[in-house]
């Protein structure tokens, strides 16, 4: 083979692939928080007896699990703001994420919330709990605790997708990827250690969810 | 006697030869082309708004009309050759045209092979923004968000002349730039003249009028060497198209912007 593989010539760029790495955690982290924080708010909604909310948090829903999410970015960053809407791509990468995962874990959440024995919320109710200590305790608890592996698959999910962020001019990972490669026209060297980096950022994502799965949720019944 | 008589001929063949040969070479391209009343031209068909094919299928652009107005000025037919930025020089060198208009850069390397004309369009990266903007140098930059194109020769150029207090946004490709630049994401874009173009040409609320240059290399019509005559001939049409403003006029058309006196 022709080609002479030089990884050397990304030394130079560390700086750069540092602050990508960095970003796509910060984005993964924000985004993950507070998407799986609006998932269970519109789970509890949609799950609840107020047929105009559940109707809302369905078109949501709906509406964002049936377009793409690159299509979302676009309409946030270049989109909104001939609505007078502004926002600096850190903060667009963010929202976008939020919403789309949001959606997601919505679904999510309510299949694990549908899955909860009617007789158990019965008999939360005939030991005199509340209705917010009934949904703490007896259905959101355990619910989560069932989806806990389906929600992680959807976060890493997310966390990859952030790669189309790049798009934007968010300095992630992906668009270390590319910067680099437009500089030192290494594209195998340039996107194998991106690939690399993506898998452990997974791989390591995976390992504190799951982690964090068993002590939130133990006890919870695990399919 | 014999040997002289070889002598004789050996130098009668140089001397045919040689004589022929240059005869060839300077064969006068404006001649033929004022006795055929043909001139031949090289223009692209994937580069608007120099060189494109409309609907109709015919060429069209900047280099088109430019043409046109120079076969106007000669006397004679147009024949338009479509070609590519690669092979729009071999067809120079090989007679199949006698000008090549085809958006072409000179540089040293290509003197060497070709002659070129007086400059007949202009071909820049730049930094634009809104009128409003009071930026003029690079150093005005400062503290300022400017989009360009990642990778491209103004990104490159650019990255260079900054300094680390300029924010710059790289989008992937010139219509992220664009969208970046007419929704307000970024205040100024470094790009070619040839893309500020194409926003001008949709009317859009924020126009980029051009701040200062990073890297200019206006285009020339390129012909073969030792075509004098050509040469005086097609520099004499370019003047007076600039002096009379029929040169400008296609600027405006292709470009948005009319001809700046210095070109």
């Amino acid at each position: 083979m022709a080609y002479r593989f030089d990884f050397s010539s990304l030394a130079d760029y560390t700086p750069v692939l540092v602050q990508g790495v960095a970003t796509t955690v910060g984005l993964t982290l924000i985004g993950g928080v507070l998407g799986v924080g609006i998932g269970i708010a519109g789970a509890a909604a949609r799950s609840s007896g107020n047929a105009p909310l559940r109707f809302a948090v369905g078109s949501y829903v709906e509406l964002i699990r049936n377009t793409p999410f690159l299509v979302q970015l676009f309409f946030i960053f270049f989109g909104l703001p001939s609505m007078g809407v502004r926002l600096p791509e850190w903060q667009a990468a963010v929202l976008a994420m939020v919403i789309n995962l949001g959606a997601y874990a919505t679904e999510i959440i309510r299949a694990g919330i549908d899955a909860t024995p009617k007789g158990q919320i019965e008999a939360g109710a005939s030991l005199g709990m509340t209705g917010p200590q009934i949904f703490r305790y007896i259905i959101l608890g355990p619910a989560m605790g069932k989806i806990w592996p389906a929600l992680t698959s959807q976060i890493i999910i997310v966390m990859l997708g952030s790669s189309v962020c790049s798009q934007i001019a968010v300095d992630e990972l992906s668009f270390a990827a590319n910067f680099i490669q437009s500089r030192n026209f290494r594209p195998f060297e340039v996107y194998f250690l991106a690939t690399a980096l993506y898998l452990a950022l997974a791989v390591a994502l995976r390992w504190v969810l799951a982690r964090l799965g068993d002590r939130m949720f133990r006890g919870g019944a695990r399919v | 006697m014999r040997f002289a008589t070889i002598l004789g001929a050996v130098g009668f063949a140089t001397a045919v030869l040689v004589g022929g040969l240059t005869g060839a070479a300077q064969a006068d391209a404006l001649d033929r082309i004022t006795k055929e009343k043909v001139l031949r031209v090289a223009v692209p068909q994937d580069f608007p708004p120099f060189g494109s094919v409309g609907p109709d299928l015919k060429p069209l652009g900047y280099d088109i009309d430019t043409a046109n107005l120079i076969g106007k000025e000669l006397g004679a037919k147009v024949e338009l050759v479509p070609v590519s930025s690669s092979n729009r020089i071999p067809y120079l060198t090989t007679g199949k045209v006698d000008l090549v208009i085809s958006s072409l850069g000179k540089n040293a390397e290509r003197e060497k092979v070709i002659d070129f004309t007086a400059a007949y369009a202009p071909f820049f990266n730049g930094v634009f923004g809104p009128e409003a903007s009071t930026v003029e140098k690079a150093e005005d930059l400062n503290g300022k968000t400017v989009g360009v194109t990642r990778g491209s020769v103004e990104d490159i150029e650019l990255s260079k002349i900054v300094s680390d207090k300029v924010t710059v946004r790289r989008y992937e490709d010139n219509n992220g730039t664009i969208s970046a630049f007419l929704s307000g994401q970024v205040e100024l874009v470094a790009t070619g003249n040839v893309v500020a173009a194409a926003i001008i040409e949709r009317n859009p609320p924020r126009l980029p009028i051009l701040k200062f240059l990073i890297k200019n290399s206006p285009c020339f019509i390129g012909l073969n060497k030792d075509e004098g005559l050509l040469l005086e001939k097609v520099n004499a049409i370019l003047a007076k198209a600039k002096t009379d403003g029929s040169l400008s006029a296609i600027s405006k058309k292709w470009l948005g912007t009319p001809l700046s006196k210095d070109l």
